[in-house]
Formats: C-alpha cells, sequence, structure tokens
C-alpha cells in the first residue's frame, strides 16, 4: 500500500495551572506542554495513541512543520497513512516532555520570579513525572484511556511506566529497544556526556550557551546509538583526502561525521534539557518503588505487552528487553517479545524495518 | 491429535506451549478450553502469525535455554512435534518437566514400519508425509523411536502418565497395540517428573 504524507503539521498548547507536585518533592507552579496531533478520534474515543520521545525527540513526530518543511518529524517513518502506527485507524498523539526544549515548559522557559530562563533553576524531572503530566493531557484531550501508550529507548521507559502508574488507563504498551532499568555502563556514559557540558567554560550557570560540551555529550551519545557493524559499513576507515596529514584535523569520514552531528545538535538544543533528560534516564527504576522487585512492580498492571529489541542494540541490547519480558512472564501477564534483525544499533527503532513494523500492526489490532 | 491433546488439558490451564509455530494449537485451546499462556518460537514468521492469532508469543530460542520460565510456573507444557528439531533434547526435556507440572510431547516415531522398508529396500533415509524433507535439509536433528525416547526419560527420572499412539492421520490401528514401536507413526506422552 502507498504511504502517503501527513502534510504541515500545527502544533497545539495544553496549559495546567494548579500546582504539580513532582518525584523529587519540588514543585512546578502550572506547566505547558506543546503537542501534535495526527489521525481522527473515533466516536467511542477508543483509539488514542501516545507517542512518547526519547532523549532528545520532542513534539514533532510525523509529518512536516510550518518552519521545516524539507524535513518531517523524528518517526514520520512509522507514522502516518498505512504506516506502523497507522493515521488511516489510530488517533496519535505525540508531546514534548517537560524538561524539553521544544515548546513544553523546560529550561529554557521564562521564569515568572526571576523574568529570565530558567536555566539550571529548572527542577529534574523523572519519567514518573512525565507520565502524570501526559496523563493530565490525556485528561484534558477527553480520554478515558489510551488505545495504546508507545515509545522507544527512553519512550518506552515512559510506556512500561504509564502500564504501572495508569493500569487501568491503558490498554496497550509497546516498550521498544528499552530497559527497565539503567546499568553501571549506561548511566556511566550519560555521566561523561554530562561533564563534557558542565565543564564546558561556557556553561557558566546556564545563561550561556556551553555549544562545545553539548556538541562532545551528542558525539558520545551518537556512538552508543550505531552499531560497530553500521559504522563500519557507512565509514569504513574512509578517509576524506587520500593521504594521512599527520594532524589534527578532521581525516576520518567517521569524524567528520560526529563534527557535523554535534554541530547541528549544539546549535538547536538546550544543554540543560540534556542534562535533565540524561538523569530521567539515570534514576528510571520503577522497580525502586516495590522493593527493588520488576515482578511486584508489574504485578498490578493489565495492560497487553509488546516488548521489542533490535539485534545489534548495545545501548539497551536485546537481553535488557528481556529482562522485562521474563518479569512479565513470571507475573503471568500478556505479553509478547521480538528480537528485530538490525545492523542498526539503538537508533534500529527509528527505521521502518518491514518486521518491526508489522509487528506493531498486528499488535495493535490484536 | 489435537483431540487427543486437548482430551489431556484441564479447561483454564495455564499452558506453554515451545515451538509453537503458527500459533493455531494454542489458538484452538484458547477458544475451546480456555486456556492463558504463551507460545515459544524462534521463526518470525511463526511469531508474526501467532501474534495475528491474537496469541502471547515470545521469541526464544528453546535450546539457549529455558531458564527465564519458573519451577512448576505452569499446568501444561506442550511440545508439540518440535523436540526432533532441537540440538538439545535432553536439555529440554529436563526443563519442561521443571517448569510444568504437566508436560504433553508428541514424536513422529522413526522407527515405524514405513521408515524401515524405505531405508531397507532403498537405502536411503525415509522421506514420508510425516518427515518429508531430504537428509540434507531437514529440520529434523534428533529423530528417535518409541523406544529410544521412553529410555530417555527413564534415564530422566520422568514418569510417562500416558501414552497414545496414532498414524500420521491420527487413528489408533489394532497392530500398535500388539507392536507399537512398528506401527506407530506419531505418539503422545503426558509426561511429569518423577519424585
Amino acid at each position: 500500500m502507498e504511504s502517503e504524507s501527513l502534510g504541515i503539521v500545527e502544533p497545539k498548547f495544553f496549559q495546567f495551572k494548579e500546582n504539580f507536585e513532582l518525584e523529587s518533592g519540588k514543585i512546578l507552579k502550572g506547566f505547558e506542554i506543546i503537542y501534535e496531533t495526527y489521525g481522527e478520534l473515533n466516536k467511542e474515543k477508543s483509539n488514542a495513541v501516545l507517542i512518547c520521545h526519547a532523549l532528545s525527540g520532542n513534539h514533532h513526530a510525523a509529518g512536516f512543520s510550518q518552519d521545516e518543511q524539507d524535513k518531517p518529524g523524528w518517526w514520520n517513518e512509522l507514522i502516518g497513512p498505512n504506516k506502523a502506527f497507522d493515521t488511516n485507524k489510530y488517533f496519535i498523539v505525540s508531546l514534548n516532555n517537560l524538561g524539553g526544549c521544544h515548546g513544553s515548559s523546560g529550561p529554557s522557559s521564562i521564569d515568572p520570579e526571576t523574568s529570565k530562563p530558567f536555566g539550571k533553576n529548572f527542577p529534574l524531572i523523572t519519567v514518573k513525572d512525565w507520565v502524570k503530566s501526559q496523563d493530565l493531557l490525556r485528561s484534558h484531550l477527553g480520554l478515558d484511556f489510551w488505545h495504546a501508550v508507545a515509545g522507544g529507548s527512553l519512550g518506552g521507559m515512559q510506556a512500561l511506566q504509564w502500564a504501572i502508574d495508569f493500569g487501568g488507563r491503558i490498554k496497550k504498551s509497546i516498550v521498544i529497544a528499552a530497559a527497565p532499568k539503567l546499568s553501571a555502563q549506561n548511566i556511566a556514559f550519560n555521566e561523561v556526556a554530562r561533564q563534557a557540558i558542565v565543564t564546558d567554560p561556557d556553561f557558566d550557570q546556564g545563561s550561556f550557551h556551553p555549544k562545545r560540551g553539548l556538541g562532545l555529550a551528542r558525539m558520545l551519545g551518537h556512538i552508543t546509538y550505531l552499531s560497530e557493524e553500521m559504522m563500519k559499513e557507512k565509514f569504513g576507515r574512509d578517509l576524506k583526502k587520500e593521504e594521512y596529514e599527520y594532524g589534527f584535523d578532521v581525516e576520518f569520514e567517521v569524524e567528520s561525521y560526529l563534527r557535523y552531528q554535534a554541530d547541528t545538535f549544539s546549535d538547536k538544543f538546550n544543554a540543560h534539557t540534556y542534562l535533565l533528560m540524561t538523569k530521567a534516564l539515570d534514576y528510571f527504576d520503577p522497580s525502586r518503588d516495590y522493593a527493588n522487585d520488576l515482578n511486584k512492580a508489574l504485578e498490578k498492571t493489565t495492560s497487553d505487552f509488546l516488548i521489542l529489541s533490535f539485534s545489534s542494540d548495545w545501548r539497551f541490547a536485546p537481553e535488557r528487553s528481556k529482562e522485562i519480558v521474563n518479569a512479565l512472564i513470571s507475573s503471568k501477564k500478556s505479553v509478547s517479545y521480538a528480537e528485530i534483525k538490525s545492523h542498526q544499533g539503538h537508533d534500529g527503532f527509528l527505521f521502518p524495518d518491514k518486521r518491526y513494523v508489522q509487528s506493531i500492526k498486528t499488535f495493535l489490532k490484536k | 491429535m489435537n483431540d487427543i491433546l486437548k482430551s489431556w488439558i484441564p479447561k483454564n490451564s495455564e499452558v506453554l506451549d515451545l515451538g509453537c509455530g503458527d500459533g493455531s494449537l494454542l489458538a484452538s485451546l484458547k477458544d475451546d478450553l480456555d486456556i492463558s499462556g504463551y507460545g515459544v518460537d524462534i521463526s518470525e514468521k511463526n511469531i508474526e502469525l501467532s501474534l495475528g492469532k491474537g496469541l502471547n508469543v515470545i521469541e526464544q530460542d528453546i535450546d539457549a535455554g529455558l531458564d527465564n520460565f519458573m519451577n512448576s510456573s505452569f499446568d501444561i507444557v506442550i511440545m508439540s512435534q518440535s523436540i526432533q528439531a532441537l540440538k538439545k533434547p535432553e536439555n529440554a526435556l529436563k526443563e519442561i518437566v521443571r517448569i510444568g507440572s504437566e508436560c504433553i510431547v508428541s514424536i513422529p516415531n522413526f522407527a515405524n514400519l514405513k521408515c524401515r522398508i524405505q531405508l531397507a529396500l532403498t537405502g536411503k533415509m525415509p522421506v514420508s508425509k510425516a518427515l518429508p524433507h531430504e537428509w540434507y535439509s531437514t529440520p529434523n536433528l534428533h529423530l528417535c523411536s518409541l523406544k529410544d525416547f521412553e529410555s530417555l526419560c527413564e534415564k530422566l527420572n520422568i514418569q510417562v502418565i500416558e501414552r497414545k499412539l496414532i498414524r500420521n492421520d491420527g487413528k489408533h490401528s489394532i497392530f500398535m497395540k500388539f507392536f507399537p514401536n512398528l506401527f506407530t507413526e506419531v505418539a503422545l506422552y503426558k509426561l511429569k517428573q518423577k519424585l
């Protein structure tokens, strides 16, 4: 079937004016969430699907935005007519999480008390907080429940947390390329990324933009998103010029690629948001509230789970997804699991692999 | 064959179907006996087909181990015509009696008369409706006879609670009663770990 584009999509805003208590105990005095919707809500209001974004994602998941008409949303390959998340069938909602830098309340928003951007004063937000704010968005949209909540990586963790915190308001949970909590190695990578940012002389209390540090953090992150195989295939040891130059300028193609990624990313992303998102990842551990027992954390869930992993993902390897699967089996929950063969590493979840797309389609219909 | 299987499975059982194929057995158990549970398979296509039938299905290599399933966590573990395709059938057999209160295993009998005649007369590996593959492309790595299977059960301290012998068309014949290892084409076993 031909897949069409969603065309230009206009973002919407949800304003919450009451105090919002965070897991840390801090209070956000109201917030704003930017979101987009694709497809139509049916009469029964039973076809809404929430998409949760990962570390550097945002609300603009599909279609084109007014300002960027040449580059589609980050999950455009999977959301749209006849795609994995079929907008002919489902009403898709995608938001920018609190703490983000694409329009929702976050470090780059103006603090009403100082009339300056919050910067480092924006409180740390956890996955649990996000899910709670997403539940307020659900209620704002007049929905009793989500047909499904889905996401990859940090987004998948939100889909899992949804099932745990709001079992009755979610029918299906699609957890892609995720983990039940970060390993020491995962946290270590995040810490190096944070140190790159906070030790940049331009970091200075958040009033400046630590472009170099943020760029470095992105470079490091990017390496962990790709598989060695894919890097070999994409860059190998290719040189930009034929001969070695015996210097420190860009020589290998892979260097050039990473520097380009660093450059474009650090121009548009907020360093404090990056710090906050990596902390949200580090803190994520739903079993913590249940005596470190994931089985117990999942005991009350009532949704149907689809857990998907990618064979070459080493950031959140298939074994990590299986931890979730095994805990769900132990508590006899409804769960299906597939390991998608892919050479794209962690980033695999962004690409429309045929089997991957079909699994999501079939599961949403199930 | 499925009728025999069904008669061995109590209603509302929790079932683990190892090597669930396209999921049709599990789906019919779900419809007829209201069972709950999971299918396990290694083939991408089977995962998709099972998912399409609304089943819980887990992609997993049985030969890589089953230690993610806890002791006595299922009422019934089924291995229907799949044990002979495993690399380590002995391991699997040990594991399933640990996981299931009872297990149902069905095997194609390689010592049945047709196989014996083919091998004796043509001098070539038997190819039949039940075992349609050539020796070089068969997924069936560990074919055995009833005697072979039962002596392995004995060795592993596994009790045969019940045994049903049939032809490929699902029927029993009187000859099987007297010469089971010669006339049986498919054998179904209900097993459990001896205490």
